[in-house]
């Protein structure tokens, strides 16, 4: 699977204000698959994104919203966007505050739908 | 003896090495039948003195015996060991709460849920602490407002809009869902571990303070913000309320929660 998703990884990246975007397990946050520009730190990104998406995912559960199809967390020098991909993994992107949230979404979701 | 006790009993005979004790000493401690309870478990603990949950069942019987103190001895000393162990922040939440320490209980209670978000038994403990906690404010509070005009005039207000405080305590508003009707109490301690988590990966990931956090789901997308220091704020509408008309939706409310929680304050 982490080959299907390496060139969506790729796409994602393209997108301006992405500095990275990876596959990762949502059960234990290990890096599936990954495209990072230097500096950025793959295996924190990865473990923080799981943690959050599971605290995240309590809440969507405590407020009966279904399941959660797109997550994005805004601080004031970054951002962090998750998509629940297939087979218990996490498509995420991590970006500066200038990145175009709106077409990493839509990237990131396209390629949760077109994977087999 | 009942039959379950009795084949528990049985096992443990068979083989009085073996983990059986847990679960005997479980039962025996249920059943009331505490001095045969102690005998167990610390015959059990002879075999395995490092094993947690043995002396997180000791502790328990402890305070069934009423010898609250040397529960909360070996509780501190297992959290010593293991700091997020689920069974011992409980059993302190508890005898926080019991001695009117709603703030210790909460915090111990909150690292539980925080350590085992599953467990039903915490979840329940936090609810009956919150409820105290809050009767508690409202009775310090002469003339405070109970919380649920926090958001009145508000789109959604008494159905999609819920303030807590950092500790998972609803402050007001309301969060209803179709199925289960008010879900305010259990949203609001999830609320308060997600925010958490949220703040700790924006600074660890360099991702500077965290400002929001936006949630699109099947049914409906949530909006989690921090109006003051103190407080969180969740809002949830359905889908057809886009994701930037909600942020907006969410800053007018955090500005009516500010207000109101100034109003508190007086």
């Amino acid at each position: 699977m982490s080959d299907r998703f390496g060139e969506a990884l790729d796409r994602i990246t393209r997108v301006g204000g992405v500095l990275g975007a990876l596959l990762v397990s949502a059960e234990d946050g290990l890096i599936v698959s990954d495209a990072l520009m230097e500096g950025v730190r793959g295996p924190a990104v990865a473990a923080l994104a799981a943690s959050l998406a599971r605290r995240c995912g309590l809440v969507a559960g405590a407020a009966d919203v279904g399941v959660i199809r797109f997550l994005h967390l805004q601080g004031t020098d970054g951002i962090l966007t998750i998509v629940p991909a297939r087979e218990g993994t996490l498509l995420v992107s991590v970006g500066s505050s200038e990145m175009n949230v709106g077409l990493a979404r839509l990237e990131m979701l396209r390629a949760v739908e077109v994977a087999p | 003896m009942t039959d379950e006790l009795s084949t528990l009993a049985d096992e443990y005979l068979r083989s009085p090495r073996s983990l059986a004790f847990l679960d005997l000493g479980e039962r025996l401690r249920t059943e009331g039948r505490l001095e045969a309870a102690v005998r167990v478990t610390l015959a059990g603990l002879e075999h395995y003195p490092t094993l947690s949950a043995a002396h997180d069942l000791y502790a328990r019987i402890l305070v069934d015996i009423g010898d609250l103190d040397r529960a909360r001895g070996i509780w501190l000393r297992l959290l010593e060991r293991d700091p997020r162990h689920a069974g011992a922040l409980k059993g302190l939440g508890c005898l926080d709460y019991w001695s009117g320490d709603f703030d210790g209980a909460l915090d111990h209670l909150e690292l539980a849920l925080s350590a085992d978000p599953t467990n039903r038994s915490v979840v329940q403990a936090l609810m009956l602490v919150r409820d105290a906690a809050d009767t508690a404010d409202l009775d310090a509070e002469t003339g405070a407002s109970s919380g649920q005009h926090v958001f009145r005039g508000l789109d959604g207000a008494g159905r999609g809009m819920l303030l807590a405080d950092r500790r998972g305590r609803t402050l007001g508003g309301r969060l209803e869902t179709p199925d289960r009707g008010d879900a305010s109490e259990e949203a609001a301690a999830y609320l308060a571990a997600a925010a958490r988590e949220a703040a700790r990966t924006a600074r660890m990931l360099d991702l500077g303070a965290w400002e929001w956090l936006t949630v699109e789901a099947g049914a409906a997308n949530l909006h989690v913000s921090a109006p003051d220091e103190r407080s969180l704020l969740l809002v949830t509408r359905d889908r057809s309320v886009p994701a930037g008309r909600l942020a907006r939706l969410a800053e007018r409310a955090a500005e009516a929660a500010r207000a109101w929680l100034e109003g508190q304050q007086l």
